[in-house]
C-alpha cells in the first residue's frame, strides 16, 4: 500500500488542515516509508482469527437511564469564539 | 407485475419506481445515548448539553442502558434478528452541528439485522417491506439560519439524543407505498414505546431513495437475489418530515429523473433536499467530498454484546402489536378488517374501543366508535384523549340500543347530549322520557288514526306495498322517533295484509 501526492492533498482537505504544498514530496515519501514498514504485518498468518478490537477483556460498562448532566450552558459555551443568546454562532453554513 | 403495480408514462414508454427508506426514528427516553442529559423538547438552547455531548477533550461516552433496551425492543416488533454482538464505529464529517467532527453510529454490526414489515395500501390491499437493518446512532444539533444574515446559530440540545435507524430495502414500489410504509413503523413504534412518532417534532424523519426503471426490470432485480444491476441509479432525498411531503417527494423526483433519461442524459447519485413550498427537488451542492466518512470502529467504546436472556426478557414484556391486535378483532369480534384496522391504528383507541365493547355487542359497539366518535373528534379536530365522552358513556349507550331501550337514531340524540352537557346515558333517557315504544297497543293506535286520516295513501299502499315507507316515517314522526321501527313495519304489514 502506497500514497500519491494527490492522496495526501485529499488527506489535509478531509482533515480540514492547510495543503502542505511546499511540503508534499516529502510528506509522500515520509508516509510510504511508515506505511511499508507496516506492510510487515502482512507477514502473519492470520486465517481464522477474530480480530482484535480491544485488548482487554471488559464487558461496555453502562449507564441507567437517568438525567444527572447538562445545565452547563456557561461552561459549554465558554470556548465559543462567538455566542449569542445561549448559541453559538459560527459563519453562515448554507449556501 | 400486480394490479397494484405504479406507473409513470413517459414520451418513450412506461417506467416504473423503486424506493427504499432510511427512517431516522427518536429513540424515547429520558437521557441521551452517551451521557446524562436531558432529552426533552424545546429546552432553551444548549441547557440540555453535557461536556461530553458539547465532544470537550477527553470525556468519555457511556451508553445507556434503557437505548439498548429499546432498540431491541423495536427490532423484536419487526419480528427481525437481534444481533447480540454489534459494535460502535465513527463516522467522519465536518459540520457545525456535529461537535465531535464524527457521528457515532454502527456501519458493519448493527444491533438488528433483517426483518419484514406488512404493510397496507389505501384500497386494504397488503404488502411486505423487507427490512435490511436498524442500527443505533447520535443525532446532531440544530443549526438555525434565518435568526442573523451572516452567521448561522447552533444549539447542540439535540447533539447525542438517541437515533434508530432503520433502513428498509428498495422493495417499495410506488409514493402511496412509501407513505404506508411510514405510516405502519410508526403506529408499531408507539404501540412499542420506543419512539414518539411525532414527525412535527422531527421526532421520525425519512431520507427516501427513489429510482426509475422498465418494466420488469424490478423482478429481474429480485428473482438474481437483489442484483441492482438491474435497477437505474438511485437519489436520496434527505430529511423529508411528512407523509405528504414523502409522497410529493418521491413522485417529483420520478418525474425529474424520467425526463433526464428520455432526453439521453444520465442520473449522477447524489443527495437531494426537497423544497416543500415549491415542490421540488434540488442538488444539495458543495458535499463533492462529504461522502469520504472513514468508518472505524470507536476507540472509546467496547464492542455491545448481548445476552439471549436479556433478549428472550424483552420478548416477553412486548404488549400485544397492532397486527395480532386486528386479527383478534376480526376473530374474536367479528368486525370487518377495515374497522379493525381503523381501531388498531392508534393504541389508546384500540383500548377506548375495547373498553366501550366489553360485554356489549363488539359490532355495535365499533360502529359507535368509528362513526360517530371518531367521526366526530376528527371533525372538532380533537384526539381520543381529549374526547368527551368516556368509553364508560359510550358502552352504556351501546348496551340501551342492543336492550331496546331506545332506537338507534334517538340514540345519535343522546349522543349529543353526552357530548355537551355529559351525564349517564340511562338517566338521560329516563329523564327526557326518550325511551323506545314497544307496547304494541299503543303503536297501533296512531297507526289506525293514519289511515284513518289517510285513506287515498292507504289505497295506494295495496297497489304499491314499497310506499308503506311513507307510514312508517308518519308513525315516527307521530312518536317523535320514539317507536320501535321493527315492531311499527310488522304492524303496518299485517294492516295491510302485506
Amino acid at each position: 500500500m502506497s500514497v500519491t501526492a494527490d492522496d495526501v492533498r485529499r488527506i489535509a482537505r478531509l482533515a480540514r488542515i492547510a495543503e502542505p504544498t511546499d511540503r508534499i514530496d516529502t510528506l509522500v515519501g515520509e508516509l510510504n516509508g511508515i506505511l511499508d514498514w507496516i506492510e510487515m504485518l502482512n507477514e502473519v498468518d492470520v486465517e481464522g482469527v477474530e480480530p482484535m478490537t480491544t485488548p482487554v477483556k471488559f464487558e461496555l460498562p453502562q449507564r441507567k437511564d437517568v438525567v444527572n448532566d447538562g445545565d452547563v450552558r456557561d461552561k459549554v459555551l465558554a470556548n465559543a469564539p462567538k455566542s449569542d443568546e445561549g448559541f453559538f454562532v459560527v459563519p453562515k453554513s448554507v449556501e | 407485475m400486480s394490479d397494484h403495480t405504479y406507473r409513470l408514462t413517459g414520451e418513450t414508454g412506461d417506467w416504473e419506481v423503486v424506493m427504499g427508506l432510511e427512517v431516522h426514528a427518536q429513540v424515547v427516553s429520558k437521557a441521551k445515548l452517551f451521557s446524562g442529559s436531558a432529552t426533552a423538547f424545546g429546552g432553551a438552547p444548549n441547557t440540555q448539553v453535557s461536556l461530553v455531548d458539547a465532544a470537550m477533550p477527553g470525556m468519555l461516552p457511556v451508553i445507556n442502558e434503557e437505548v439498548v433496551s429499546q432498540a431491541v425492543r423495536t427490532g423484536l416488533g419487526m419480528g427481525s434478528k437481534i444481533n447480540l454482538y454489534s459494535r460502535f464505529d465513527r463516522k467522519n464529517y465536518f459540520y457545525p452541528d456535529l461537535p465531535q467532527g464524527y457521528q457515532i453510529s454502527q456501519f458493519e454490526f448493527p444491533i438488528v439485522g433483517e426483518g419484514e414489515l406488512e404493510c397496507e395500501r389505501e384500497d386494504g390491499s397488503r404488502f411486505n417491506v423487507g427490512i435490511e437493518r436498524l442500527h443505533l446512532e447520535q443525532d446532531a444539533g440544530k443549526s438555525i439560519h434565518d435568526l442573523d444574515p451572516n452567521s448561522t446559530y447552533v444549539d447542540l440540545n439535540r447533539s447525542g439524543v438517541a437515533l434508530m435507524e432503520i433502513v428498509s430495502k428498495p422493495y417499495i414500489r410506488s409514493p402511496e407505498e412509501a407513505s404506508a410504509y411510514v405510516t405502519k413503523l410508526r403506529t408499531l413504534l408507539r404501540y412499542l414505546g420506543t419512539c414518539g412518532g411525532d414527525m412535527e417534532k422531527g421526532q421520525l424523519r425519512a431520507d427516501v431513495n427513489v429510482s426509475v426503471c422498465r418494466p420488469g426490470d424490478y423482478e429481474k432485480f429480485r428473482d438474481g437475489g437483489d442484483d441492482f444491476s438491474h435497477l437505474g441509479t438511485r437519489c436520496e432525498i434527505k430529511n423529508v418530515n411528512s407523509l405528504r411531503f414523502i409522497r410529493q417527494a418521491s413522485e417529483y423526483e420520478a418525474r425529474r429523473q424520467i425526463e433526464i433519461l428520455e432526453e439521453g442524459g444520465k442520473i449522477d447519485q447524489e443527495t437531494r433536499l426537497f423544497d416543500s413550498v415549491t415542490g421540488v427537488t434540488r442538488s444539495m451542492r458543495s458535499k463533492e467530498e462529504a461522502h469520504d466518512y472513514r468508518y472505524f470502529p470507536d476507540p472509546d467504546l467496547l464492542p455491545l454484546e448481548l445476552t439471549e436472556d436479556f433478549v428472550d426478557q424483552i420478548r416477553s414484556e412486548l404488549p400485544e402489536l397492532p397486527d395480532a391486535k386486528r386479527r383478534r378483532f376480526v376473530e374474536d369480534f367479528g368486525l370487518s378488517e377495515y374497522d379493525a384496522g381503523v381501531l388498531v391504528s392508534d393504541q389508546s383507541r384500540a383500548a377506548y374501543y375495547e373498553a366501550v365493547a366489553a360485554g356489549r355487542d363488539p359490532k355495535l359497539a365499533a360502529n359507535w366508535v368509528n362513526n360517530e366518535l371518531f367521526g366526530r373528534l376528527n371533525k372538532e379536530s380533537l384526539g381520543i384523549g381529549e374526547t368527551p365522552i368516556s368509553a364508560d358513556q359510550l358502552g352504556k349507550l351501546v348496551a340501551l340500543i342492543s336492550d331496546k331501550t331506545i332506537s338507534g337514531k334517538i340514540a345519535k340524540d343522546v349522543f349529543e347530549i353526552l357530548w355537551t352537557d355529559g351525564g349517564d346515558p340511562a338517566r338521560i333517557v329516563e329523564d327526557r322520557g326518550m325511551k323506545q315504544v314497544t307496547d304494541t297497543g299503543a303503536i297501533e293506535t296512531v297507526i289506525d288514526q293514519l289511515i284513518a286520516d289517510n285513506p287515498d295513501q292507504a289505497a295506494q299502499v295495496k297497489e304499491k306495498p314499497k310506499t308503506m315507507g311513507w307510514f312508517v316515517g308518519q308513525v315516527m314522526k307521530a312518536m317523535q322517533g320514539k317507536a320501535n321501527p321493527q315492531a311499527v313495519n310488522e304492524i303496518l304489514r299485517k294492516k295491510f295484509e302485506l
